[in-house]
């Protein structure tokens, strides 16, 4: 058995000095009243509706995200550090993007092969010589970092198209504050609940040039059975933007407009939460519903803002990851902050003689994979299971990209026999606009069968509320 | 607000009202079945309460004859059927799910817990004894969305075209539950006069909540005409057709006055409304019930038509 760093017992088994507080708690507390609690922070979600879809249960099928109690705690130092490194990421992979679409220096400068760039599935050419306000391509982005040790922090992902997760960081603490005041009371607990106002100023700070009123904003959602439905209609709601489908838009005469009760009203930026393939029909997929025809060229002439700007993918592509750094070096002049996970490029003929070599040890994703589908955890494989991925692999060897497992610290996390160690990960949610926002906190997900390191809600991953105690 | 909005917070508040106005039709025809009666009369309850609520014909294609389990089941359970309450239930769920960012957390949380729990109830376990419980629940889970969208929601387009729903209905409704007891409201049936006329003027009344109203607004024994004019001119009876327009020519002056244009649905209601106010209860006996009813039911309709053109709830 390997050992793991625990968030709250370190890797010694002294309580961490964040946690000294919510341990001491729980040592008063009886099993059966926690899961008392549990059941009714259950309740609450279900009556509050964060639930999401089930496609293959058929349209009623409704589930919660597993939701746990235990906090994950950070203390104001880690904070500090993760939010500069994050500062630091998002804007370096923003200057990464507006150079892809302009003038392109760092192929230029050889720093990345141009062939992964061009002949790239996440490169959008239509979005070449675009300039998007303020130079920004995605403004949302989320984070995916994991950590193995105290001081040990990694980002495993970049999320720069339609991250979702931010309603659950703010639910999961209107939870826990509703069914744990006291705690709050005696840990300080940075507040998270401007998140939407920030999330509206970085929406309005894009807005086109030369508007004579304030900007009209919405929120464009595929519908009731997306499964981050309640996300999207949670964020409208929160922002007082109108939620709206592709077929309350439409374009005419250039402009992008919402059919309201009174008639067409113009709309000035887009939050869209369908991927960039869907958006428009007439540029991206024929067959979309989803989308709304001419919404790209409106974009391109700028009267409309869409967030986040079609072809921000380049950015989180997995096989641009591991030039990630070079990224950071190039634009900002300094080294990153925040360490990549080291990752080989299977396009590479000697990574992939190495990956192949080391199966078992590796966890092996999809270049454009995402949701923790089409994975394979080495160490969890069977042979079977290993022998049919060395077939993929070899078949489609720039499809892949792997990295050692990593020793994900765990938490203690209530399951039926009590508490016990589980892996998560961490997912701040940052904005950029004129300035960057980052509020203090994020998405911890947690792997909730025994071993697994898989945090993913659709591999059977749950949520914990994060916390990020103020000095 | 969008058009779909608009439709989507029209349609929810219809079936809200819709599934209350079920659970009221369902306790009356059962109380009717409970009492003594001699030969089929109960078959012709029911029959009347399914011709009321517009199901008469697809109930007679999924069942042969009449009888008591099947109704209630079809009328509160049966999926199939877009007027059971389970239907009306999960279309207004649905309808709110889509517009949450309308409705309140209050209003929201309301409709999904009583969509969750109504849910969690197995039909083959609702008991004849469990039955009027299970009715004054969902009586008393559509009122208490009422009082929450009343007591939470803007005065905005979204309370008006919530108001439009619940009063379009309940016009509709009271209208539907008159006509297919007309016969039993036209002056000669004064004459017959029996325990079943009796009997049934009761229940005309009890179907819409009235019967006790009756008597504080009239004091005397029922009379058809009065029941009649009751339900149809009384301003004050909040089940009539009189109030009801009244409550649909506000919303639609208040709408008018925030949108700053009228259309051909004012003009509609407002025709109605002077209609009811206007006309008495002889001159309504005197050109035909049925017919006055009949002619109500379709300018209603229209008017939905008009509304929802005026707004486009189709886009």
């Amino acid at each position: 058995m390997r050992n793991f760093f625990d968030e709250m017992y370190g890797a010694g088994g002294e309580v961490r000095a964040p946690y000294s507080m919510v341990a001491e708690w729980l040592g008063t507390q009886r099993l059966a009243d926690l899961k008392l609690k549990h059941d009714e922070a259950e309740a609450l979600f279900r009556r509050t509706g964060i639930t999401f879809s089930v496609y293959s249960e058929g349209s009623s099928a409704e589930r919660l995200i597993p939701f746990d109690i235990v906090p994950r705690i950070l203390s104001a130092s880690e904070w500090r550090r993760l939010s500069a490194g994050i500062e630091q990421r998002v804007r370096a992979l923003n200057a990464f993007m507006y150079d892809i679409y302009h003038r392109q220096e760092i192929l230029k400068a050889g720093r990345i092969p141009v062939e992964l760039i061009v002949q790239n599935e996440a490169f959008v050419p239509e979005m070449i010589g675009v300039d998007p306000p303020l130079g920004i391509y995605s403004h949302i982005i989320g984070i995916d970092i994991v950590r193995t040790g105290e001081d040990e922090f990694f980002v495993l992902e970049d999320n720069t198209r339609t991250p979702s997760g931010v309603s659950y960081m703010l639910e999961n603490r209107e939870t826990m504050m509703h069914m744990f005041p006291d705690l709050f009371s005696r840990n300080r607990v940075a507040p998270v609940e401007t998140y939407p106002i920030n999330l509206l100023r970085t929406l309005e700070s894009v807005a086109p040039r030369g508007l004579d009123r304030e900007p009209v904003i919405a929120v464009l959602t595929p519908g009731l059975y997306n499964s981050a439905y309640f996300e999207h209609a949670f964020l409208a709601d929160e922002m007082g933007a109108e939620l709206v489908e592709g077929r309350d838009l439409v374009v005419l005469d250039g402009a992008l407009h919402m059919k309201t009760t009174r008639g067409l009203r113009q709309v000035d930026v887009v939050y869209r939460r369908i991927d960039d393939e869907y958006l428009d029909p007439q540029v991206f997929r024929r067959d979309s519903m989803l989308g709304v025809p001419g919404i790209f060229d409106v974009y391109r002439s700028g009267r409309t803002t869409i967030v986040n700007a079609p072809g921000g993918g380049i950015a989180d592509d997995k096989a641009i990851y591991s030039y990630i750094p070079e990224i950071i070096e190039f634009y900002t002049g300094r080294a990153p902050i925040l360490k990549n996970v080291p990752t080989h490029n299977c396009r590479r003929p000697e990574d992939l003689a190495y990956v192949l070599e080391h199966l078992s040890e590796l966890v092996v994703k999809e270049v454009h994979g995402s949701g923790g589908y089409g994975m394979l955890v080495g160490p969890a494989a069977s042979k079977d299971e290993i022998e049919k991925f060395r077939q993929k692999l070899m078949a489609r060897p720039d499809n892949y990209i792997a990295q050692p497992t990593l020793a994900l610290s765990t938490c203690p996390t209530l399951v039926d026999s009590g508490l016990a160690p589980r892996h998560l990960d961490l997912r701040p949610f940052v904005l950029v606009g004129d300035q960057v926002r980052l509020v203090p906190g994020g998405l911890t997900r947690v792997a909730l069968k025994s071993g697994s390191l898989v945090v993913n809600s659709s591999q059977g991953g749950g949520t914990k509320d994060t916390w990020v105690l103020q000095d | 607000m969008l058009g779909r909005t608009a439709n989507d917070l029209y349609w929810l508040s219809r079936y809200i009202e819709r599934a209350e106005n079920m659970a009221r039709l369902l306790e009356v025809g059962y109380r009717i079945v409970l009492l003594p009666r001699e030969g089929q009369g109960f078959h012709e309850e029911w029959r009347s309460t399914l011709a009321s609520t517009g199901c008469a014909e697809r109930y007679s294609s999924k069942f042969e004859k009449i009888n008591t389990r099947d109704v209630v089941d079809f009328l509160l359970f049966d999926a199939d059927n877009p007027s059971s309450i389970r239907s009306c239930l999960t279309t207004a769920r649905h309808n709110a799910r889509a517009q949450r960012t309308s409705l309140t957390r209050d209003m929201w949380e309301c409709l999904n817990s009583s969509w969750l729990e109504f849910n969690a109830i197995k039909p083959s376990n609702v008991t004849s004894n469990q039955l009027p419980g299970l009715l004054d629940w969902i009586k008393e889970r559509s009122a208490l969305f009422r009082g929450t969208l009343l007591n939470t929601i803007l005065r905005n387009d979204t309370y008006y075209f919530s108001q439009l729903g619940t009063f379009l209905e309940r016009a509709d409704n009271t209208a539907r539950i008159l006509d297919v007891k007309y016969y039993v409201l036209l002056p000669s049936s004064e004459v017959v006069g029996g325990g079943v006329d009796n009997f049934q003027w009761g229940s005309i009344l009890r179907s819409v909540s009235a019967h006790r109203s009756y008597r504080w607004v009239y004091k005397e024994n029922y009379k058809p005409w009065r029941i009649a004019e009751y339900l149809i001119l009384n301003p004050q009876m909040p089940r009539s057709l009189a109030y009801s327009y009244v409550e649909i020519a506000t919303a639609l002056d208040d709408l008018g006055r925030q949108y700053g244009d009228r259309h051909a649905c004012h003009e509609t209601a407002a025709n109605i409304t002077k209609l009811l106010q206007t006309r008495g209860i002889n001159s309504i006996f005197q050109s035909g019930l049925h017919e006055f009813l009949e002619d109500f039911i379709g300018r209603t309709n229209t008017l939905s038509a008009q509304i929802s053109d005026a707004y486009h709830f189709n886009g």
